[in-house]
């Protein structure tokens, strides 16, 4: 993956809470091929599109937020389904950053496998700066995952929790399969203790 | 120090820690399904292998029409193309490929427990957030994205952060029609769908140790629906009668060993929990979606909740959406809702006992709406067809399906038009999920049956008064 290290960028607002990843990325479009070159468009798209292709009345059509690389969401963003695409389709539209109150489980971890920065802040301050964008779509957002950091849409400064271990890994864009192997002795004797008569497992 | 029946399962798992917390977990069993058939190609573009096939178990179900048989029967196309592939790396790799054409195939949430390759004590993984069915044997179970499961097919290990404990207790009985869907969407609705991030629960109770082992997967299926990765029932007398002479399963000494092993597992008397919830099983009633999350849950005999009785602002707009995406009005009592189509299966809702209460409404009676119903394995398909339960579906105009995920995903052909209204009993209620500008209520399989005969949704306590 790409190493992230600090990003100023548009942000879009995605106004919805519970914004589960059937609506990032319907299951219809699950099959394609991650380098399809149909996959930008498949980024929200039933809440983008109608069904003869024309645009509906949503945040991330608006070309105020055009070329945003930044979502600032609601409540329990990628909630559902474990479909990694969502990340997929984030990344074929530039987005490499979420700002929400929460995040569900297994979409965080897939933003971190694949170099989406996840950032918690409180729910009044997303509100806020949803708010603020709507009203200025031109203001920049920074991240800054070196310094754990956020600049707002009005400059103020917030702070964020990030595990060390994802962290590091976003810094500088680490395949976790290569670090894995380093510990394979210690995989190999786990497994050899599973071979073992008295395992009832083997 | 006491332990928890989770923390007990995480130690036995620990291969390597990192300083700052985060430990590398080995992976007992991975299952697999059709839409990770390219998980195999990165690894081979990688010049990686898998590294323990023999811990890999891989059937088709997303992408499988309910009304085919073999690849053949599939139309050519993407859907074909993502079965073909599964069965093609399968072979390549040497992993155990439960085929369409074989009678152990079925939805993968379905086939492992069926199969005993889901133990109490494991660690089981697979690229699908309904992972969470398995906890009901007492494993550590949960969904992972295509990067972890790349990474499990070449080192058989995950790099985890321990997640907080929850314990949901659920005490009283259960009354006549109220099941374990009813339990688990009354419990969704009471913490929220992201009441469990970032736990690990397990459910504890007397309501929880009376249900069958069909009810605990219903209801550690959508554990992941209250936002926990993992629901965990500890293992008991059920469990360990369940897994008896399963084909996977262990077998003679190893059994001995084994089951001395699982009695050891259930929590310590003074194991403490980083959150404790309690849920009055008495309370439950037999539960209706009626917006676009799994909380969004009434009691059948409630009506259409009304946003302008909510003082959160915010989640006034979210409903007063929801109900103009579902075209419900407020003060609607959810009887009086008509349903379009209804859909009995998913890997919530698809087992024997889903099928044989499902049956038990529907004998004698007729479908008022198109009803599909899907078993969840070759092995159910079995098993209900020898009870005759097809053919009380098929005597009440009901359409008895070949296994697979069907139209709780809506990846197969099957679905519904835009507009129309399911009575559904799989997990997810979200925009769009049963094919574009879909509206699903989830319910039971009781339930389903209910509103199949009724046209429209219908309290089965009162359908099936006196029968009981």
């Amino acid at each position: 993956m790409q190493p992230f290290t600090t990003l100023t960028a548009v942000a879009v607002p995605i106004d919805i809470a519970n914004c589960d990843t059937d609506q990032i990325i319907p299951a219809r479009f699950l099959r394609r091929a991650k380098d399809d070159p149909e996959y930008p468009r498949f980024l929200f798209h039933d809440l983008r599109f109608n069904t003869d292709g024309s645009e509906k009345d949503f945040s991330f059509n608006d070309s105020a937020f055009q070329g945003a690389g930044i979502v600032v969401a609601d409540i329990n963003w990628g909630c559902g389904s474990s479909r990694e695409n969502a990340v997929t389709a984030l990344l074929a539209n530039g987005i490499r950053a979420v700002i929400a109150p929460s995040i569900a489980d297994i979409h965080y971890s897939n933003c971190t496998k694949r170099g989406v920065v996840p950032v918690i802040l409180d729910r009044d301050t997303c509100a806020l700066m949803r708010r603020q964008l709507h009203d200025n779509p031109s203001a920049r957002i920074t991240v800054d995952l070196k310094a754990q950091t956020v600049l707002g849409p009005d400059g103020a400064r917030h702070d964020f929790d990030i595990r060390a271990f994802d962290r590091y890994r976003l810094l500088h864009g680490l395949d976790d399969i290569a670090l894995t192997l380093e510990h394979e002795a210690a995989i190999t004797a786990f497994e050899a203790n599973r071979r073992a008569a008295s395992d009832w497992l083997s | 120090m006491p332990r928890t029946l989770f923390q007990k399962i995480w130690d036995a798992h620990v291969v390597a820690e990192r300083d700052d917390g985060e430990a590398l977990l080995y992976v007992d069993r991975h299952l697999t399904h059709d839409l990770h058939y390219r998980r195999f190609d990165a690894l081979r573009e990688q010049g990686r292998t898998v590294r323990r096939p023999e811990l890999l178990f891989a059937t088709p179900d997303h992408s499988i029409p309910t009304t085919a048989r073999t690849i053949a029967d599939i139309p050519a196309g993407e859907m074909r193309d993502t079965v073909e592939g599964l069965a093609r790396n399968a072979a390549e790799f040497g992993v155990t490929h439960f085929d369409m054409t074989d009678e152990r195939h079925g939805i993968v949430h379905v086939v492992g427990p069926e199969q005993g390759l889901t133990l109490p004590g494991i660690t089981l993984v697979c690229g699908d957030s309904h992972t969470s069915t398995h906890g009901a044997l007492g494993c550590l179970a949960f969904g992972i994205g295509a990067s972890e499961v790349e990474h499990v097919l070449a080192t058989q290990t995950l790099w985890q952060t321990k997640p907080k404990t929850m314990r949901i207790s659920v005490d009283g009985g259960l009354g006549f029609g109220v099941t374990a869907k009813d339990v688990i969407l009354a419990i969704i609705r009471q913490i929220g769908a992201a009441g469990g991030t970032g736990h690990a629960v397990e459910y504890a109770g007397s309501a929880i140790r009376g249900l069958s082992m069909e009810g605990r997967m219903t209801l550690c299926n959508m554990t992941i629906e209250a936002g926990a990765r993992s629901g965990l029932v500890a293992p008991d007398d059920s469990t360990i009668d369940y897994v008896a002479g399963r084909p996977f399963a262990p077998k003679d000494d190893k059994w001995d060993l084994a089951v001395a092993y699982w009695r050891g597992l259930p929590s310590d008397d003074e194991a403490r929990f980083d959150t404790e919830i309690t849920v009055d099983g008495d309370a439950i009633a037999p539960m209706v979606t009626w917006g676009n999350s799994p909380q969004d849950a009434v009691q059948v005999t409630d009506r259409i909740p009304d946003p302008s009785a909510e003082s959160d602002p915010e989640r006034r707009a979210d409903m007063e959406t929801t109900l103009g995406y579902m075209d419900l009005k407020p003060g609607t009592p959810m009887t009086d809702v008509a349903v379009d189509k209804v859909f009995i299966g998913s890997c919530t809702n698809s087992r024997i006992e889903d099928l044989r209460v499902a049956a038990l409404v529907a004998k004698g009676r007729r479908a008022q709406v198109q009803t599909l119903v899907v078993p969840g394995s070759g092995l159910v398909k079995r098993q209900a067809e020898a009870e005759g339960l097809d053919r009380i579906f098929t005597n009440a105009g009901m359409e008895w399906r070949e296994p697979g995920c069907s139209m709780c995903v809506a990846m197969n052909g099957d679905m519904l038009a835009p507009g129309e209204r399911a009575a559904s009993t799989s997990n997810r209620n979200f925009r769009g999920r049963q094919g574009l500008g879909s509206r699903t209520h989830l319910v039971s399989p009781a339930m389903a049956a209910a509103a199949a005969v009724s046209g429209r949704f219908a309290d089965v306590r009162v359908l099936m008064r006196g029968a009981n």
